[in-house]
């Protein structure tokens, strides 16, 4: 059942790569664009392929796949994965970036290329990227938030409520009609969720029983009654609700607004979608920046004590003594002024924010390895005293080669939990940052920027807070998912807690 | 315990000195001086003589880090890197950037930023704390359970929302205390409330769960269960034995911070209009002026190591076994 196990796991990642490559290669094809790769693009295939490495290399060993079967029972731990799984997919998606081909001029040889950049994202969410109006809009609204003066058939000056120019345009009579095609659009959608998740499912029985050597009813039972060693019966039902709300979004977007429009009338939802990318890369890619620092530091520290251990103790404290938040800012704003003083570096508007972007992560990651570091110190210092490391001392066993083999294996659970707990605190703290005004840029899609363009409109009356709800909403999930995640990775990896 | 202090005092001294080098760097090296004045003085008045006076007037013509027309010692002293260091070490801040002095501005700011840090830790620190208690006392029940999914979904909320929800709710919807600004003497109490209430509740999730933790690795230890084979209650063991002990690691965790409080809270200032040190940092940031935001990367670095030394202190005070060597 292993193989079996082993082998679906190499098929599904495969599938899912190809599935991607796909959609890129046949975007590429129908609209004949030139291919961008960002700084941050190529660091996501990275960290893709680092984790990709990861999964092949624990899963030879127990002593990795023991915890991990753990954590596949833990249902509030599937359920969060789910989630996070469903954000990585359009974070993925979105991190595949292409320029189409710009309006063409007839006299030039050469091919231009509009200045936007373009995420495979971009294609999917096609109208909802498209569809711009005026100014704000309510969700679901069929005219806009303000009145206006707008000239009657006689010639006279009225102060209306005008239709949107999409939202709800399809309705003759919206006063009328509105209620019942909200209602039959959200029911069609809703169907259309539960037969896509009910296909799925039972393809998934369909497949469990052949691997439990059971009738299908049998394995559905057991699925049901969450008796199996991964807690299916959880992941089918957050596959459920995920599916029937997409599915009701894609119904609805090509014809409403479903989180209204801010004020120079782009969809709200699409936003906060697209914002999605930027808070993974925040969360990811500083830990993959910071990652290889800490651990060699803090390993070499408790290892070769000495000066090495007074070197590597003088740096963390010394950044750890700085504040944070005033070490970042003091950074952003440096490399803010670098970047204007320079503006023949970038290509495009993205090119510049996206290297801002991944200049944040670099940041962040200077100031936030130390913890990790220090810990390390002191799991090593534990390690380098016991027996079978002064077996291989004894033994003549080079100390690079000791650090690789003895110590390190030993601290990889720590810097596992550590991965994962800090992930949701980058989220959090891009929202802050980008508050302060030393976040990502003001031109990229992020919660932070989201927030802070709505937090303005709160003294209008009627009240402005879709976009809040919208920042709310993606954020508060995914750092949920988050949290509980990594709760349930901790549970499954610390020795202390799984022990008791 | 005297010579353990003075050798902390002597071991501060050198991490300072990294702290300034790398704010030296960041704002010398990567944008010059010259940058600096062409940004203060507007993009209008630029000229080579305009520059110049700018840089004497603010100390900063020298050379960043070696001075070659000097000899001796002066290839070292005279220098920008040198002059402003020295300064800072003797706390003499000098003027900002717009003309305004620091030290003077850090000591009237230090009072409203105090005004909201102090009463936020205090209570949440007890909040804290008798939740986590109430948790600890009903562990493995459905209560403690879902107390801690409870605590998960707080702390998943952005900071931000508590204070935009909170604005909006106390401020806008029940018309009960301004939404922002601040008033010395007692008329100060409205507009602290807010930002206190906020602060505390914000707090609530990962300070009552990182507390439970600390209970419940006590709960799990030896003399607890002397304790109560001696026939003792829960009661008795919970709140003489297991909160007495606990709060050895809960007072050094909190002495660390508490130097810092006087650098008050960046976010909450900000969205209150509280003129803290907080609000003065990022008014600093936005408006690029270099003096003070040096000034504060030091008295925060400062204060920091101050703490470090306070808990090393602590340890010993609450916990006999520990003795500074």
């Amino acid at each position: 059942m292993d193989k079996v196990k082993r082998h679906s796991s190499v098929i599904w990642l495969g599938g899912v790569a190809l599935l991607v490559l796909l959609a890129y290669v046949s975007a590429m094809l129908t609209a004949d664009a030139k291919p961008v790769v960002l700084w941050t693009d190529a660091l996501v295939y990275l960290l893709l392929l680092a984790i990709t490495g990861f999964v092949l290399y624990a899963r030879g060993r127990e002593h990795y796949r023991d915890p991990w079967r753990q954590v596949l029972r833990s249902r509030l731990g599937m359920a969060s994965l789910v989630i996070l799984l469903a954000y990585v997919l359009v974070g993925l998606l979105d991190s595949v970036h292409f320029r189409l081909p710009a309006q063409a001029q007839e006299q030039s040889q050469e091919q231009h290329y509009s200045a936007d950049v373009l995420s495979v994202l971009d294609l999917v969410l096609g109208p909802m990227r498209e569809q711009e109006e005026k100014t704000y809009s309510a969700p679901f609204a069929t005219h806009l938030y303000a009145k206006e003066t707008v000239e009657g058939e006689d010639g006279q000056k009225m102060r209306v409520y005008p239709r949107l120019q999409f939202g709800g345009a399809h309705l003759q009579n919206p006063d009328e009609d509105w209620a019942e095609d909200i209602g039959s659009l959200g029911m069609q959608g809703a169907l259309w969720g539960i037969g896509c998740w009910l296909l799925l499912v039972s393809l998934v029985v369909v497949r469990l029983s052949q691997l439990w050597q059971k009738s299908f009813s049998a394995a559905l039972k057991d699925v049901v009654f969450g008796k199996s060693d991964v807690a299916w019966h959880v992941i089918f039902l957050t596959m459920g609700i995920l599916f029937v709300l997409i599915a009701m979004i894609a119904v609805y977007a090509p014809k409403y607004h479903v989180l209204g429009t801010d004020k120079v009338g782009q969809d709200v939802l699409y936003q906060a979608i697209k914002s999605i990318r930027t808070g993974l890369v925040i969360g990811t890619l500083t830990t993959l920046i910071m990652l290889p620092f800490a651990v060699m530091l803090g390993i070499m520290a408790g290892y070769f004590k000495g000066w090495v251990d007074d070197v590597i103790q003088y740096l963390y404290t010394t950044l750890n003594s700085i504040p944070g938040v005033l070490l970042i800012a003091a950074a952003v704003l440096m490399m803010q002024v670098y970047m204007s003083n320079h503006p023949e570096l970038f290509e495009t508007e993205t090119h510049r924010a996206d290297l801002r972007l991944f200049f944040l992560c670099v940041i962040l990651g200077i100031t936030s390895w130390t913890g990790l570091a220090r810990l390390l110190r002191g799991e090593a210092l534990k390690l380098r005293e016991m027996e079978f490391v002064q077996a291989a001392e004894a033994f003549g066993v080079s100390k690079f080669k000791i650090i690789q083999r003895h110590i390190q294996p030993n601290v990889m659970h720590l810097v596992l939990i550590a991965v994962v707990l800090d992930f949701s605190g980058l989220v959090l703290a891009e929202a802050v940052l980008s508050y302060v005004g030393v976040g990502v840029d003001p031109s990229m899609h992020s919660w932070g920027n989201l927030i802070n363009g709505a937090r303005l409109e709160m003294a209008r009356e009627p009240i402005v807070w879709w976009s809040l709800l919208a920042a709310f909403i993606f954020m508060f999930v995914l750092v949920l998912a988050a949290n509980l995640f990594s709760d349930a990775v901790r549970d499954a990896f610390d020795p202390r807690i799984r022990k008791q | 315990m005297l010579a353990y202090i003075t050798r902390r005092i002597l071991y501060a001294i050198p991490i300072l000195l990294g702290v300034n080098l790398i704010t030296f760097v960041l704002f010398f090296v990567v944008n010059s001086p010259d940058d600096m004045a062409r940004m203060h003085l507007g993009e209008k008045r630029v000229t080579p003589e305009a520059v110049q006076q700018w840089k004497v007037e603010h100390g900063y013509d020298k050379p960043l880090l070696f001075n070659d027309d000097e000899v001796g010692l002066g290839v070292v002293t005279e220098t920008i890197f040198y002059q402003n260091s020295e300064k800072l070490f003797t706390f003499e801040f000098g003027l900002s950037d717009a003309g305004r002095d620091i030290a003077q501005d850090i000591g009237e700011r230090m009072w409203p930023s105090l005004a909201i840090a102090l009463p936020t830790f205090i209570i949440g620190l007890l909040v804290n704390i008798t939740f986590a208690l109430l948790v600890a006392f009903f562990r493995g029940s459905y209560l403690d359970v879902s107390a801690v999914v409870l605590c998960v979904v707080l702390m998943s909320i952005s900071g931000l929302f508590y204070i935009i929800g909170g604005q909006w709710l106390v401020g806008k919807m029940l018309h009960l205390v301004p939404i922002s600004g601040y008033e010395t003497g007692s008329d100060a109490f409205k507009f602290i409330i807010l930002p206190v209430i906020i602060g505390v509740i914000g707090g609530i999730g990962s300070g009552t769960r990182w507390y439970r933790t600390i209970f419940l690795e006590e709960i799990n230890r030896d003399y607890v269960r002397t304790a109560r084979s001696k026939g003792l209650g829960e009661n008795v063991v919970l709140f003489k034995h297991v909160l007495k002990n606990a709060m050895i690691p809960i007072l050094t965790g909190a002495v660390v911070v508490l130097p810092l409080l006087f650098m008050g809270s960046l976010i909450v200032e900000s969205f209150f209009g509280i003129p803290g040190l907080g609000s003065y940092t990022i008014d600093a940031i936005n408006s690029q002026d270099f003096a003070i935001v040096r000034s504060m990367v030091f008295l925060g670095s400062v204060l920091y190591i101050i703490g470090l030394t306070l808990t090393d202190i602590s340890y010993t005070l609450v916990d006999p076994r520990i003795r500074l060597g």
